[in-house]
């Protein structure tokens, strides 16, 4: 496989906070339509990746390719405008507006040419925003005011607003946190759902288990700012180190 | 929004225009005069609550309406231009320049500190002002008297004259204004009052859109500079001295960001709090208007625009039943 086939490469990228080290010769190849997640306890360095990919944070050494392209420098809205879009372990959503204004916003940001005269709420905005809004069951809570939105709900139209940039790789830091155990598989199998018939490229960081083996093609194990194991779910799953200090299904060791 | 709400729109604000225009024939001139200002100060807060939907407020609005009153005032004395329209429309231009000279320095702070550099900015073209005599100083100077396409109006149309073009450079501004509010630029300010980082992370810059919105603020503090400038026939540095800037603000707060015709009618409420109460309690008129406020910011947090918006939300709400 040449270089040329992966949409994402991370060459050996380090990052510290002080003392801490939060990414340690991280080396990582992303196929395009790859579904990844990314496991780890807290503190072990996925965010910290994510935030990376996306920008926010830049690497202490190292470099990010995205389609060939270095973006390691970019800042966030350059990086979002090349086709990387993600969304938050809490909500960002703008909270006093509705739903369908969320999206109409996110739409409008997608848009080149932008005009002072042309309303935003054109008749083909509206048309793909309650597109969006179908794929991702949210049509009934199109005209309600976020702040009074439930979790579940929340969470998807984070995701959505992502979505609607139509961007190559999509990163979702913990789609389930704060859900509840019951609305995790519901809420997996809408996002899985709205995310099927593209060929997109998904990283997630995730805590459970059962979700990553059930909706990821490949899991990245981190550890203390390393990567410790990357293969399929048998592999990594069933990895001695993984096991140690990811799972916990054996005890930790302690010095 | 469709062609039709904004048909609706230009059609409501002709006649809006028109039924003032006839009122002002009515009117005492002295209320003509106080309408005149109010417009003048609501387009300075206009340009203020342009900035207030992008999270921000400017405490030195003075800045550019300083700057909008002198550019009608030098051009008139020193240039022989006289007619009230180009000088508003030059202003306008002039002081929008400035405001994207100024924007990008500007735009790199938020809250607080947006406020007090504008502030800061207001100041020092007062300290300037006041020390160039060239130009009046601390006195100021007279502005010639306004032509309108050519057309000197006499003493007793002078004001009428000046009402009128007001009250269509409002109907205008307000119409263009409701479009940019409408528009993808517009709706993304609003978002960038309540999530900044999430904007950027959507593609889009708040840093522009700032810069864009202070523009705005800085072309309309400008036309409304140069309208009082006119109307009062005298322009002086206290155009750019805080207390000024506070008005502004006070316009702003009362009107609340929702409604374009609200930021007009709180103008006018502070230009008839100010006369009445300049007039009945001379001492004490700064008085009477921060009671005035207080009660404002209590009883009405939102704004005078909230009860526009409910009374339009209603009227939709009606017409889709």
């Amino acid at each position: 496989m040449t270089s040329t086939n992966y949409i994402l490469k991370a060459e050996g990228i380090n990052k510290s906070f002080g003392a801490v080290i939060a990414a340690n010769d991280i080396n990582i190849n992303i196929q395009s339509g790859e579904k990844v997640s990314l496991i780890g306890s807290n503190g072990a360095g996925k965010t910290t990746f994510m935030n990376m990919v996306t920008g926010y944070l830049k690497p202490d050494t190292g470099s990010i390719i995205f389609e060939n392209e270095d973006i390691t420098q970019l800042n966030p809205r350059n990086i979002t405008q090349k086709g990387i879009s993600r969304s938050f372990q809490i909500p960002q959503i703008f909270e006093p507006m509705t739903a369908w204004e969320n999206l109409l916003v996110a739409l409008g940001t997608s848009q080149e040419n932008h005009s002072f005269f042309k309303s935003a709420r054109s008749k083909e905005n509206s048309e793909y925003i309650d597109e969006i809004l179908n794929r991702f069951s949210l049509n009934e809570f199109a005209h309600r005011q976020v702040s009074e939105l439930p979790g579940g709900v929340r969470k998807l139209l984070d995701i959505a607003m992502a979505l609607v940039r139509k961007p190559k790789i999509l990163l979702l830091d913990e789609p389930t946190s704060g859900v509840g155990s019951e609305e995790k598989y519901p809420l997996m199998d809408t996002i899985a759902k709205a995310l099927s018939g593209e060929n997109l490229t998904v990283i997630f960081v995730e805590h459970d288990m059962d979700i990553v083996q059930n909706y990821s093609d490949r899991i990245i194990a981190f550890y203390s700012g390393s990567v410790i194991a990357d293969g399929n779910s048998k592999e990594v799953l069933g990895d001695s180190k993984v096991k140690e200090y990811v799972t916990g299904k054996t005890q930790l060791k302690v010095n | 929004m469709t062609h039709k709400f904004y048909n609706n729109l230009i059609v409501q604000s002709i006649f809006l225009m028109s039924v003032l225009i006839i009122v002002g024939l009515f009117i005492p001139n002295w209320l003509v005069f106080v309408i005149t200002k109010a417009i003048a100060y609501g387009l300075v807060a206009l340009g203020i609550v342009t900035l207030m939907r992008g999270g921000l407020v400017s405490f030195g609005q003075g800045f550019v309406f300083a700057i909008g009153g002198y550019t009608a005032g030098l051009l008139g004395t020193q240039a022989g231009l006289t007619d009230a329209v180009l000088l508003l429309f030059i202003s306008f231009l002039f002081t929008g320049f400035v405001g994207l000279i100024f924007g990008p320095l500007l735009a790199r702070y938020r809250d607080i500190f947006f406020a007090m550099l504008s502030l800061a900015f207001s100041m020092v073209l007062y300290g300037v002002l006041i020390k160039i005599d060239a130009i009046g100083g601390s006195d100021g100077f007279v502005l010639p008297e306004s032509t309108y396409f050519g057309i000197l109006p006499s003493s007793d149309y002078a004001d009428y004259a000046l009402y009128v073009v007001s009250i269509i450079l409002t109907g205008i501004v307000s119409v263009l204004l409701r479009y940019y509010y409408n528009s993808t630029p517009g709706l993304i300010a609003l978002a960038v009052r309540e999530n900044e980082l999430r904007v950027e992370y959507l593609g889009a810059s708040a840093f522009r859109v700032t810069v864009l919105n202070f523009t705005i603020a800085a072309g309309l503090g400008g036309m409304g500079g140069a309208l009082n400038g006119i109307a009062l026939g005298h322009i002086d540095p206290e155009f750019s001295y805080w207390t000024t800037s506070g008005e502004f603000v006070f316009i702003s707060i009362l009107a609340g960001y929702l409604s374009v015709p609200a930021v007009f009618l709180a103008a006018l409420l502070l230009e008839l709090v100010r006369s009445f109460s300049g007039r009945y309690f001379p001492d004490t008129w700064q008085l009477i208007l921060g009671v005035f406020l207080i009660l404002s910011i209590i009883y009405i947090p939102t704004g005078i625009g909230s009860f526009f918006k409910k009374f339009m939300d209603k009227l939709n709400k009606k017409k889709n039943e």
